[in-house]
């Protein structure tokens, strides 16, 4: 693909020129693999982090690793899955496919985009280090919170810090990029109007990051000053309040939430009307669905804390609020099943995965209406009902729908076809180990089984094991993802340049593999062309 | 799965075989379901404000599992019915005003439908005014510690279950991680108000029975308040991660009849008594080394190993070690001084208030004697007395 | 590449993540005037009130009494006892109240302490006027010290009328030895 022109002499000259050319590259493909593959590598090392726990949970008592490795193993399998998987992975199917669904040439900040991937290396190499430090790695949850995280923080919270600086620091310029790239590049005749769903929700994904990001980056400064330069922004005894912390921290956490979740509605509004063979259903209700989400977001934060003491009116406000959620996300629910009604499906593996997505999703979105009734609240909050919530939402969403687009535009970036069978295999193991593994965590946490802890009471016993088993299950069969993703790449049946029949969309306009440099002259999208 | 060898058919059945083996296996477990609906739902608890949120849970669930029947059905309709085999030439429709504005409205009325008991319940929740009790719960790095005001008694609260059992060396018993020392005892239907904070970091006392969840929040009190008609023992725990062992500060409440727990409020006082003039009497004798180390050793495992371990190796820089550690084989004067106020900033907290002269006398004795140090130093009750 | 207008966007949506980062500080204030009008958390005011101005705008009521559950919490880190002479008092609202907390200082070393005010339920914070308070600056104590450190406050006539309890809890905190350090000095400084 690229020029290796000068290598072929020495091996050393061609690792240089490997290397410089990844590490230099300002090809919004190349980008975008390297996110992709970054991705998927901090996806296994967070998933083997959940495969440690959920041995240590296969039964009462304390077998594999104690409380000490514990709490550190859950941090940071909770911040490199949201930090490290989710979020890189959808930043890279955004530089992969803005440009191309948008008739671009590239983004519009080429030197920005390498820049921005390349911090992220070294912010996880930083985090996954403290692992190895004296007193061990971060140990306080994902959330983090004051004073366990100041006051009581090992030295390594300092590298916890500046790592989740640099993750900030390249959201921050990435979702810069996306938005000037959607806002200049678009081809012409292509309005915002006419704008692929994907792009949208990217779009508006791109302004919550750019949004709440800094605050998370205020909100670790504080932490910071607060452990090293003797301020009190949580630390009571100056004033401060541990629970303004978690008011900041979830102003940039239920954003967060939604920023791990539109990019996925936006692939499922890709694939389901190609494999539908039909248009999507209700496009404007969706974008303005999309945009309503997005704001409600910021208003929601208070849902976290129902018992930390707030007074009255302020739950019911938060109560109100996010019960309303509810109705633009189910906007977005029939909108799919409408687009899918009387069409004429076929269902290949990408259109599996985002059946799957909009189905578990939608479970996921009704334990999160449960949790929104503040009484309710009481008795679930922080125990596993809360952690099958989030899963729900997180694995059959966030990572199916990755899984949907990896499936649906594979073919595209590597010129090959995967394996169909392997992949329906796929599909119907993960489906199958992810409902063995977080539906009967619903279960334990209504019995009253608390978030957090290594080790449990006896009448928890017989769920916690078919969590297990389930999510060892579901660990397998993400190395078969890996291995069909790299049997693809390697080789395989030839796709053609439109890969599926019901597909439209200016990326499938380009040959397969795509080559490096597309739409160099821009398309030309007319009136009555698709979206 | 079976494969078919047609692709086209494999793809439009796949997902109808599924919805056939699905209902075929959703209806086997209705059968064993039923029996075991008590074990997956939320528990009803004993007060009636507990049982008024199931009441929420079960109707939020409802509407869920109608709501869910709906559309899944239409989705495994459509995916059954509109599959390219059956149904070859797709519709052309995108748009349709009315029923978005249907689908927008239906949802709207039935988040208000669950609002208003929602809204109600939480206004009683909040309610802690005409208390007949009050109690102050303080979360502990990782303890209880109660104080009744109205009577002059206060205790910690530790979890009883040996690390024997923890560490599967014995065989669990009935109440694993979920028995303490000392309960909490409340008297049958008295409006009990709980007044609770923390000293260190944030905790979360939570009985689900009692359906009180409240987060202990170091410098500041939250109120949370129970009323239980029935007499028994109901168990919780610690629910905001809090650090090392978390899942090792149970909450357990013993609820009584009116008269038996007054009668317990008078023991209490006795004990209370009876344990000053203990400490009169441990300050007047001069203890040998073979009568501390076995109080020491006690005294150790319950309170000192679970961050220095059984022996005394600790666990990391954070946990330090004991064995030929630096303050235990320092200056005894130090080791008094550190045991009796703790290390500001860390989690080694001050048990000058929480442990007897004797106890805290037979715990250093026993650190400056075990292992690998043997300093010969024996502490006496007086000395720590005199240290108050 | 690099035309005009992609410039200026790329500087605005930078202004918009650097004002966000703000934005971030401008919780705190913010927070702490929205926890003063909600009562939130029950913070008190750290200021003394004037006993002239509350009183001339809160008239003595006669035939309503007001509960008060007093608390002395001390926090991990300080070797401190510290709890109130008198646990309970009732008092009528717009009447001036004065109690008084004990402390001792029970470590091997001078420390300085911060008592952080806590009020439940939290829309009565607003309502409790302190005239005179420990918690407004931090206590020095030596070791082995003791000192009765005297609370005047009163109870405004505006305190809603269902509340008929409340509670004035004040928990102890080790400064950070910093800030200690800075006030031990002064104080010698004064000596």
């Amino acid at each position: 693909m690229v020029a290796h022109v000068e290598t072929g002499h020495a091996p050393r000259n061609r690792f240089i020129a490997f290397a410089s050319r990844w590490l230099l590259t300002t090809n919004h493909k190349e980008i975008g693999t390297l996110y992709l593959c970054l991705s998927f590598g901090l996806f296994f090392i967070a998933g083997a982090m959940a495969m440690m726990m959920r041995i240590e949970l296969f039964e009462p008592g304390i077998q594999v690793i104690d409380p000490l490795i514990y709490n550190q193993v859950l941090t940071l399998h909770g911040l490199v899955m949201v930090f490290g998987a989710v979020m890189p992975a959808f930043v890279g199917l955004a530089n992969w496919m803005i440009p191309l669904m948008i008739g671009a040439p590239d983004m519009a900040l080429p030197r920005l985009n390498n820049f921005s991937f390349w911090i992220l290396p070294f912010a996880f190499l930083i985090l996954l280090s403290s692992l190895f430090m004296e007193g061990g790695a971060p140990n306080f949850g994902w959330t983090f919170y004051a004073p366990l995280s100041t006051t009581y923080g090992p030295p390594s919270t300092d590298f916890f810090i500046l790592g989740v600086h640099l993750m900030g620091i390249s959201s921050i310029l990435g979702a810069i990029n996306i938005i000037v790239t959607i806002v200049n590049l678009r081809a012409p005749g292509m309005t915002y109007m006419k704008m692929p769903l994907f792009v949208w929700t990217w779009f508006i994904t791109a302004f919550l990051l750019i949004m709440v990001m800094p605050v998370l980056a205020g909100c670790v400064t504080m932490m910071l000053t607060d452990r090293h330069f003797g301020t009190s922004f949580f630390e009571a005894a100056g004033g401060g309040d541990p629970v303004m912390f978690q008011h900041i921290f979830w102003f940039f956490g239920h954003p967060e939430v939604y920023i791990m979740i539109l990019p996925g509605f936006g692939i499922a509004s890709q694939i389901i009307p190609t494999f539908a063979r039909k248009k999507l259903f209700g496009y404007h209700s969706m974008v303005y669905a999309t945009a309503a989400i997005a704001f409600l977001s910021f208003i929601v934060w208070g849902h976290h804390m129902f018992t930390t003491g707030m007074p009255l009116f302020a739950e019911l406000f938060f109560m109100y609020a996010t019960m309303l959620i509810a109705v633009p996300t189910g906007v977005k629910v029939f909108n799919w099943v409408a687009t899918m009604w009387r069409g004429s499906m076929t269902f290949e593996t990408p259109m599996l995965f985002a059946i799957g997505f909009v189905m578990m999703f939608t479970i996921g979105g009704f334990s999160g209406l449960m949790l929104a009734l503040v009484p309710a609240d009481v008795q679930y909050h922080d125990t596993y009902f809360v952690v099958a919530h989030f899963h729900y939402v997180l694995y059959p969403g966030a990572i199916f729908g990755t899984m949907a687009a990896v499936y649906y535009w594979l073919p595209k970036w590597c010129g090959n076809m995967y394996d169909e069978r392997l992949g329906k295999i796929h599909f119907w193991t993960a489906t199958f180990a992810v409902n063995l593994t977080f539906f009967p965590m619903h279960f334990t946490g209504l019995a009253g089984m608390p978030r957090r802890i290594p080790d449990y009471s006896m009448q928890f016993a017989d769920f916690n094991m078919v969590s297990s088993v389930g999510s060892w299950l579901l660990g397998l069969t993400q190395v078969l993802f890996l291995y069909i993703v790299i049997k693809t790449v390697r080789g395989g049946e030839k796709a053609t340049d439109e890969v599926w029949e019901g597909a439209e969309g200016l990326e499938w306009t380009v040959p397969s593999p795509a080559p490096l440099h597309t739409f160099d002259t821009p398309p030309v999208i007319g009136d009555g062309d698709h979206r | 799965m079976q494969r078919s060898p047609d692709r086209r058919r494999c793809d439009s059945l796949s997902p109808a075989r599924a919805l056939k083996s699905g209902l075929a296996i959703a209806a086997l477990c209705v059968i064993p379901c039923v029996s075991i609906a008590d074990a997956i739902d939320m528990r009803p608890g004993v007060t009636e404000l507990s049982q008024r949120i199931q009441q929420i849970h079960h109707m939020s669930f409802w509407v869920c599992v109608v709501v869910g029947i709906v559309v899944f059905g239409a989705m495994f309709y459509t995916m059954f019915a509109h599959s390219r085999s059956r149904n070859p030439e797709p519709a052309d429709f995108s748009e349709n005003t009315q029923i978005e504005i249907i689908w927008t409205v239906i949802p709207v009325l039935i988040l208000v439908g669950m609002a208003i008991p929602a809204t109600s319940a939480l206004r009683d929740i909040e309610n802690n005014e005409d208390s007949d009790l009050t109690i102050v719960v303080t979360g502990s790095q990782w303890k209880w510690h109660y104080r009744y005001l109205d009577a002059p008694i206060s205790f910690y609260s530790l979890m009883a279950t040996p690390q024997e059992q923890v560490q599967n060396l014995q065989p669990k018993g009935e109440f694993y991680l979920l028995d303490v020392d000392n309960p909490l005892v409340l008297p049958t239907n008295k409006k009990v108000r709980f007044l609770v904070t923390s000293d260190d970091v944030i905790h979360s006392w939570w009985v689900p029975d009692l359906a009180v969840k409240q987060d202990a929040i170091p410098g500041f009190i939250n109120e949370a308040w129970a009323r239980v008609p029935v007499t028994g023992v109901f168990r919780g725990q610690c629910a905001e991660l809090c650090g090392l062992d978390h899942a090792y500060m149970p909450v357990v409440v013993d609820v009584r009849p009116e008269d038996e727990f007054d009668a317990w409020i008078e023991e209490q006082r006795l004990a209370a008594e009876l344990a000053g003039e203990a400490a009169v009497a441990a300050r007047a004798k001069t203890w040998t080394m073979d009568e501390l180390l076995p109080i020491g050793e006690e005294v150790f495992v319950t309170h000192c190993a679970t961050c220095h371990e059984r022996d005394g190796e600790g666990q990391g820089a954070k946990y330090p070690a004991l064995n030929r550690g630096v303050i235990t084989t320092g200056p005894i004067e130090g080791h008094i001084d550190q045991v009796m106020n703790g290390k500001a900033g860390t989690e080694m907290q001050a048990w000058a208030p929480q442990l007897s002269d004797l106890e805290i006398a037979a715990v250093i004795t026993y650190e400056r004697n075990s292992w690998d140090n043997a300093l010969g130093d024996i502490v006496q009750p007086l000395t720590i007395y005199e240290a108050r | 590449m690099n035309r005009p207008p992609r410039r200026r966007q790329t500087l605005l949506l930078g202004v918009l993540a650097v004002g966000m980062f703000g934005f971030a500080f401008a919780l705190v204030p913010l927070y702490d005037i929205f926890c003063e009008i909600t009562g939130l958390n029950g913070k008190t005011s750290n200021q003394a009130a004037l006993l002239e101005e509350v009183q001339s705008t809160s008239a003595a009521e006669t035939n309503r009494l007001v509960t008060i559950n007093l608390l002395g919490q001390v926090a991990r880190g300080l070797p401190w006892e510290f709890q109130p002479v008198e646990t309970e008092l009732v008092v009528r609202p717009g009447e001036l109240t004065v109690t008084t907390y004990h402390a001792r200082n029970r470590g091997t070393k001078t420390v300085v302490a911060q008592a952080v005010p806590s009020v439940s339920p939290g829309r009565a914070a607003k309502h409790l006027k302190k005239i005179e308070c420990f918690c407004f600056e931090a206590q020095e104590l030596a070791p082995g010290a003791a000192i009765d450190m005297p609370v005047r406050f009163l109870v405004d006539s505006e305190l809603p009328p269902e509340i008929i309890a409340l509670t004035l809890s004040y928990t102890m905190f080790p400064l950070p030895d910093a800030e200690a350090g800075q006030i031990l000095s002064r104080n010698e400084g004064n000596q």
